[in-house]
């Protein structure tokens, strides 16, 4: 049998969110909707429902203009500014730190705003990770990086994901797909223009991991955020009529 | 891209395969891993021995998931020990731990593989 060796502290202690049961805003800025979020769980690809898929986006800018270190605490400091218009990152005070919460709307078609959040998995110089809660989109990771290849500067977005339940398999399958790639190829044209390069072009990569459904997840759709969202969306004239009496 | 910095020793224990994982695992560790992979795959379970692990990051735990992707394909099991507590948390946060069987010992782990 082989000995634990176990080191005092490991040297990516610091950099991984602590272990948490269920998910807890401390506070929500004004405008963000925190239906979604509070006391769900995290699901990574594994309690998603929908085939797996790694979707890999990447730019490149000139190293002389930027470090991979610089871009990636640039990224951190000011990642609700590289977002596509109409869709909006309201990222904890504290900035991109393991184990923060950060609340998300997210346009979808038919001016519907879809209301949920992520957790900062991990991060570090190099790359930084967020983890959706159950009733996301879809279950998974979205890891950003950078890494100096030659004369350039490698910004990348890598999302690993299983559609959340059956409806958001549907909806990915009817352009949601093309919708996401839109949303991080702008991202990352965002990233780049503010370094400079505002013509820069994005390369997309797609693989399907897993073709099999897990049809045993099919129950996520209780949670769904979309369904959520929109039930709130509806009750808006309801709230308003309360508030004003 | 960047040098892999871990190293996946591959032997076999009856009609299973254990890697011994020693290193820094990440996204750069991909190839070797892959190749362990290869080595391993007409096993019925593999086992991962995380005793020697010094790092992993979020790209390392994302190189486990296509690992158990593979494995769920040629419905082998894919089992774990040697994980401290730091990288045990780890993989209870991603939930992981639900997708692998994490066991305290090398024989805990070949036991729960059904190898003799």
């Amino acid at each position: 049998m082989a000995d634990i060796d176990e080191p005092v502290t490991a040297r990516d202690a610091t950099n991984w969110a602590k272990k948490v049961a269920r998910l807890n805003v401390s506070s929500a800025p004004e405008g963000a909707v925190n239906i979604n979020v509070e006391g769900r769980r995290l699901a990574g690809p594994f309690q998603g429902f929908g085939k797996m898929w790694q979707k890999t986006y990447q730019v490149r800018l000139p190293r002389d203009t930027v470090t991979a270190a610089v871009l990636i605490a640039t990224w951190k400091d000011r990642f609700p500014e590289f977002w596509p218009e109409n869709n909006t990152f309201y990222g904890p005070l504290t900035g991109i730190a393991p184990g923060e919460v950060a609340l998300l709307n997210v346009a979808l078609p038919g001016k519907m705003k879809l209301s949920t959040g992520v957790m900062v998995l991990y991060a570090d110089e190099e790359s930084f990770t967020l983890m959706t809660p159950q009733g996301h989109m879809f279950a998974g990771w979205i890891t950003f990086s950078a890494s100096e290849q030659g004369a350039d500067v490698v910004a990348q977005v890598q999302v690993l994901m299983r559609a959340s339940d059956p409806l958001f398999e549907l909806g990915l399958a009817l352009g949601g797909h093309r919708q996401e790639d839109v949303f991080w190829q702008q991202t990352l044209t965002r990233l780049a223009a503010a370094h400079g390069e505002p013509a820069a072009t994005v390369d997309t990569r797609v693989v399907c991991v897993d073709a099999k459904r897990q049809w045993s997840k099919w129950r996520n759709v209780w949670h769904s955020s979309a369904i959520r969202s929109l039930v709130y969306m509806l009750g808006a004239p309801a709230r308003r009529l309360r508030g004003s009496r | 891209m960047a040098e892999a910095t871990a190293t996946f020793d591959v032997r076999r224990s009856g009609s299973a395969s254990v890697v011994d994982i020693r290193g820094d695992v990440t996204a750069s560790s991909e190839e070797v891993l892959m190749s362990a992979y290869a080595e391993a795959a007409d096993a019925r379970a593999i086992v991962l021995n995380f005793s020697g692990l010094s790092y992993m990051n979020s790209g390392g735990i994302g190189l486990l998931v296509t690992l158990l992707v593979r494995a769920n394909r040629r419905s082998q099991r894919l089992l774990a020990f040697g994980l401290s507590d730091h990288y045990r948390q780890i993989f209870e946060l991603t939930r992981l731990d639900e997708a692998v069987g994490i066991h305290d010992s090398e024989q805990a782990a070949l036991a729960a593989a059904g190898v003799k």
